[in-house]
């Protein structure tokens, strides 16, 4: 029997005060990692610098709208897990946890109602531009998991 | 982080250029001067985010926000962009279809 070389999985962890300052580096990070990848053209590039944006200013923002103390100043954790054609991204913050299934809904984008809002739009960016999306409750905070093929299927938009 | 604003005169119109990254550490910026103009009687706004590389949906939050603000007063906020990346990011949201995006100014004056 024959067995290849294992494939190889590159991780890269990175811890980043949350503070906004953070998120482009975040996106500088990401789009390093995937234009190393040659399955990866410069829109699923842009597709992951946009997704990694939406993930660590959720996170950010979870954690400032804490009370002073240590789960407000905590650092975000971003880990990056990149193998032959897949990247997996994780965004871990300290904010309190939340429940992805009770996001307040909104009006279509077509109703004037829609203008009322003016958040809401990153979790339903980063389901579209994932393949696969998973939330994980983890010690007093939330876990993002995004992982992301060289193509999302195309004619997809926001619900 | 990188935003440029830049604002002129045009036709009855005010015109902010905008140029960088839209996110959240920016958009304050951005929020600021379009709230800036709409106090200073200024409802006829084109935006036009013909320099800008990267926004996301803090960046749409404010063109919404501004967009509501001027509608109320009887105005409209329209905009300019050619950058099939950040279009993208329109149309995947919907958002083609609730603001008017000219390829350039005067298409995005001209409605």
């Amino acid at each position: 029997m024959v067995v290849g070389p294992e494939a190889e999985v590159e991780v890269v962890v990175l811890a980043l005060p949350p503070r906004p300052e953070v998120v482009s580096v975040a996106r500088l990070v990401v789009g390093a990692l995937a234009a190393a990848d040659p399955s990866f053209d410069d829109e699923r590039g842009a597709d992951l610098r946009l997704a990694v944006s939406e993930a660590c200013t959720n996170a950010i923002q979870a954690q400032l709208g804490r009370p002073a103390g240590p789960s407000h100043d905590a650092p975000i954790e971003l880990r990056f897990e990149v193998g032959p054609g897949c990247i997996e991204l994780a965004v871990s913050d300290h904010g309190g946890g939340f429940d992805p299934d009770r996001l307040e809904s909104h009006p279509a984008v077509t109703d004037p109602a829609r203008l009322e809002y003016e958040g809401g739009l990153g979790i339903p960016l980063i389901r579209l531009l994932a393949d696969e999306l998973e939330f994980r409750a983890a010690d007093g905070g939330t876990t993002v998991v995004m992982t992301f093929g060289p193509r999302v299927s195309t004619g997809r938009v926001v619900s | 982080m990188d935003l440029r604003l830049e604002l002129s005169e045009q036709g009855g119109w005010s015109v902010l250029l905008v140029g960088g990254e839209v996110d959240v550490a920016t958009a304050p910026r951005l929020r600021e001067q379009l709230i800036k103009l709409v106090n200073d009687q200024r409802f006829q706004i084109v935006v036009d985010l013909g320099g800008v590389d990267f926004i996301d949906s803090t960046g749409l939050g404010v063109l919404i926000g501004a967009l509501k603000r001027v509608r109320t007063q009887g105005g409209e906020l329209a905009l300019v962009c050619t950058e099939r990346r950040i279009l993208k990011v329109f149309e995947i949201t919907g958002l083609d279809r609730v603001f008017r995006i000219g390829g350039t100014v005067e298409e995005a004056m001209a409605g």
